[in-house]
């Protein structure tokens, strides 16, 4: 048995020592172990999936089959077994706590930190949803608001049954199934996710998503969501929370597909908090993810704002293609590793279309044993007639054991591109800190001052309610890295 | 309110520096401590407010009837104590007036007051950025972030008035500064004396002493005070220099 495997049995074990874990029993109807085509058969025919999805599926296994892991990432990763693994595990009803006196009082010290409002603690606790918190008929309120204006908003499941020709139109637009080793795995076996559809002109009146994450929450460690705008419109979209996530598969490969036709926006915010491991680097969760958005029309612009504090490996670069003349992405990005935590993120910027525009700022924070690299990619095609760039990289050091490594590729193929790249690397001095208390700031709330400081620009971009829990979080993620 | 007594310090690398230091300072009065380069002085500042790396091998000090130095750093601070830094220090992104009120509200905290709101904390900056000819702009930069030197200075004593410290140690605040800053800074000072007060300001020159007028002048040489007196013994340091006062180890 491989060390990954072996981790991957004995995550259950481990989680006693996880400060937000617990142990819940779902009566599940599970795949066995193992993965062929007769288990991507066996998802899609769980699923009830059209015949076309099943193709597109068996396609991309075979195309991962004849792939292999990428290893240019500056990571450190045991050898993952992908036979000895679970691919289909429908939870058929939740058996959790059954009020917030039977959770670990640990957990609830921690949503309190993070300012996690009250009805919210029970649902991400694992609280049997329906006995303390209403949240579906919360949702469907929502719901009933965003179908008068025509919006599409729910799970991909769903989304196959209701909408197959949207669906079937976009998917794999942009992520094709053979894009990546990891991509093709997702393509084959996803298990669920969610699906946004804004009609043209329509300008999306809340942010998608923070009414609905808990539910969201139990899309399993293959999910796979696809968010397209149409021309004019504009959508906010949040992904995950600042809470601290559970989770029972130690492998995830997401995938996430953005298309904005022509003036369209989408905003993409995530936070990213999955179990990172213990303190001696045993766990975690290994992320590995393509996220790639497609400004395909004039004036498109594609945000993505990421908070990555979670997950002992992180593998995560959000894209954006720019086709669209006068298209915009943008990406900020704060990542931090503690302990024993990698995380190798950035982007991709790829300028097609003219006066296309870029804007990166990149933000990461190692502390303990972490190993924080910035790996981007800016690239300038020949018909990109006066494209821009502008790339920020800081790195911030707390104590001497960790690292922090800035990778940027430049490839500017049209004379008139405009390309800049900024970087600095910077330590969380002693007298730094010596200051703040000198004025009566205690340790923990000196060392949160001093890094939110350092992410300010990219914890701007970030929705209101988002970016508050999101400001605690760096310090709970942070606790104890300095002495 | 601060009585040091027989105190004896070592800095990191081991060397003894405090040989001895005994200071009394009462609530209301104004000590200027002078001494020669490697007397001791930035040291003792260090021990008072709380700096990591020094090692205090002998000696007390009580502020308040309380043992200071078993308080850390930002317990002192909160319970009154602030230093006025020689060097200050630059924390890039966070904002001068976001840090300065964290500070205030940790002091208020302490003292049972509630947190001011921001628009209560403007207008109290307001009235102490006027005192010392600050203007508005430096409060939106990053704490202390591409200030001059007088900047930074003035930015000290603009914090202290602010947080208004029951004892307050200023270490070298006048140097560095040009006669138009140096008044301001002083006028600071002057504006935070009153009965309930102590200051403590640590200095090579006696000019700052023409603009703030010390109760009491005491001389730092070898890691011990060799001479006590009233301000005229600043202005006889002036004429004759710290040479007769020696290395008084």
């Amino acid at each position: 048995m491989t060390d990954a495997t072996a981790a991957i049995g004995q995550l259950g074990a481990l989680r006693e020592g996880y400060k937000y874990g617990f142990v819940t029993d779902i009566d599940s109807d599970t795949a066995p172990p193992g993965l062929n085509e007769d288990t991507v058969r066996f998802i899609s025919a769980k699923k009830g999936e059209p015949e076309w999805l099943l193709a597109w599926r068996l396609d991309a296994f075979r195309h991962w089959q004849k792939m292999e892991k990428p290893n240019w990432a500056k990571l450190r990763i045991a050898p993952i077994d992908y036979q000895a693994a679970t691919y289909y595990s429908a939870p058929k009803k939740q058996s959790g706590p059954k009020s917030l006196d039977e959770v670990d009082p640990e957990l609830l010290k921690t949503y309190e930190k993070l300012g996690i409002p009250l009805g919210e603690r029970a649902a991400l606790a694992g609280v049997a949803v329906d006995a303390v918190f209403d949240s579906v008929s919360v949702a469907t309120t929502f719901k009933a608001t965003l179908a008068e204006l025509g919006i599409i908003f729910g799970s991909f499941g769903e989304a196959v049954r209701e909408h197959p020709e949207l669906v079937r139109k976009y998917l794999g637009s942009v992520v094709p199934q053979g894009d990546n080793f990891f991509a093709a795995l997702n393509s084959a076996v996803f298990s669920d996710g969610s699906f946004a559809y804004i009609p043209p002109g329509v300008r999306c009146p809340m942010e998608l998503s923070t009414y609905f994450r808990i539910n969201a929450a139990n899309t399993g460690q293959f999910e796979r969501t696809l968010i397209v705008a149409e021309k004019g419109s504009y959508v906010s979209y949040l992904e995950g929370c600042t809470a601290p996530q559970r989770d029972e598969n130690q492998l995830h490969a997401a995938v996430v597909e953005l298309v904005a036709l022509e003036d369209a926006e989408i905003k993409y915010s995530t936070v990213q908090n999955w179990y990172p491991g213990d303190a001696e680097g045993k766990g975690g969760i290994y992320n590995f993810v393509t996220k790639r958005g497609a400004c395909r029309g004039a004036r498109a612009k594609i945000s993505w704002t990421q908070v990555e504090t979670g997950s002992a490996i992180t593998w995560k670069y959000p894209s954006c293609i720019l086709e669209g003349d006068d298209s915009v992405g943008e990406f900020y990005s704060v990542a931090i590793t503690n302990n024993w935590q990698q995380a190798d993120t950035g982007t991709k910027m790829l300028h097609l279309g003219k006066n296309t525009r870029s804007t990166i700022i990149s933000k990461g924070i190692s502390a303990g044993k972490g190993q924080n690299t910035y790996r981007g990619l800016v690239r300038v095609q020949p018909k990109a007639e006066n494209a821009r760039n502008y790339t920020q990289c800081d790195s911030l050091l707390i104590g001497d054991k960790c690292g922090a490594h800035t990778v940027p590729y430049i490839e500017a193929r049209n004379p008139t591109a405009r390309i800049e790249h900024e970087a600095t690397t910077s330590k969380i001095s002693d007298d730094q800190m010596f200051y703040c208390q000198s004025r009566g700031l205690s340790k923990e709330d000196a060392l949160s001052l001093i890094v939110n400081g350092f992410c300010k620009e990219v914890l701007k971009e970030l929705p209101m309610e988002f970016a508050v829990e999101a400001q605690k979080l760096l310090a709970v993620s942070l606790e104890g890295s300095v002495g | 309110m601060l009585d040091i007594e027989n105190l004896y310090a070592c800095i990191p690398d081991g060397r003894e520096i405090l040989k001895g230091v005994t200071l009394s300072v009462k609530a209301g009065e104004v000590h200027a401590l002078m001494g020669p380069n490697g007397s001791g002085k930035s040291t003792l500042a260090g021990i008072l407010s709380g700096k990591p790396g020094y090692q205090v091998t002998a000696g007390t000090v009580n502020y308040e009837g309380r043992d200071l130095l078993a308080m850390p750093a930002d317990e002192r601070a909160r319970e009154g104590v602030f230093l006025a830094f020689q060097y200050p220090v630059e924390i890039p992104g966070v904002n001068n007036t976001y840090f300065l009120r964290a500070a205030l509200n940790a002091r208020r905290k302490q003292q049972g007051k509630p947190d001011l709101d921001a628009g209560q904390f403007l207008k109290l900056v307001r009235s102490k950025l006027k005192l010392l000819e600050i203007g508005e702009d430096l409060l939106q930069r990053g704490v202390n972030v591409g200030f001059s030197g007088g900047e930074k200075k003035r930015n000290e004593v603009f914090q202290m008035a602010i947080l208004e410290p029951r004892l307050a140690i200023l270490d070298e605040t006048d140097s560095g500064l040009d006669i138009d800053a140096l008044q301001t800074v002083a006028k600071g000072i002057n504006a935070l004396r009153d009965r309930s007060r102590a200051v403590v300001m640590i200095t090579h020159y006696q000019r700052l002493l023409n603009f703030v007028v010390p109760d009491r002048v005491h001389v730092l040489s070898g890691g011990r005070i060799v001479k006590s007196g009233d301000k005229s013994l600043a202005l006889e340091l002036e004429k004759s220099g710290y040479a007769a006062y020696g290395d008084a180890a």
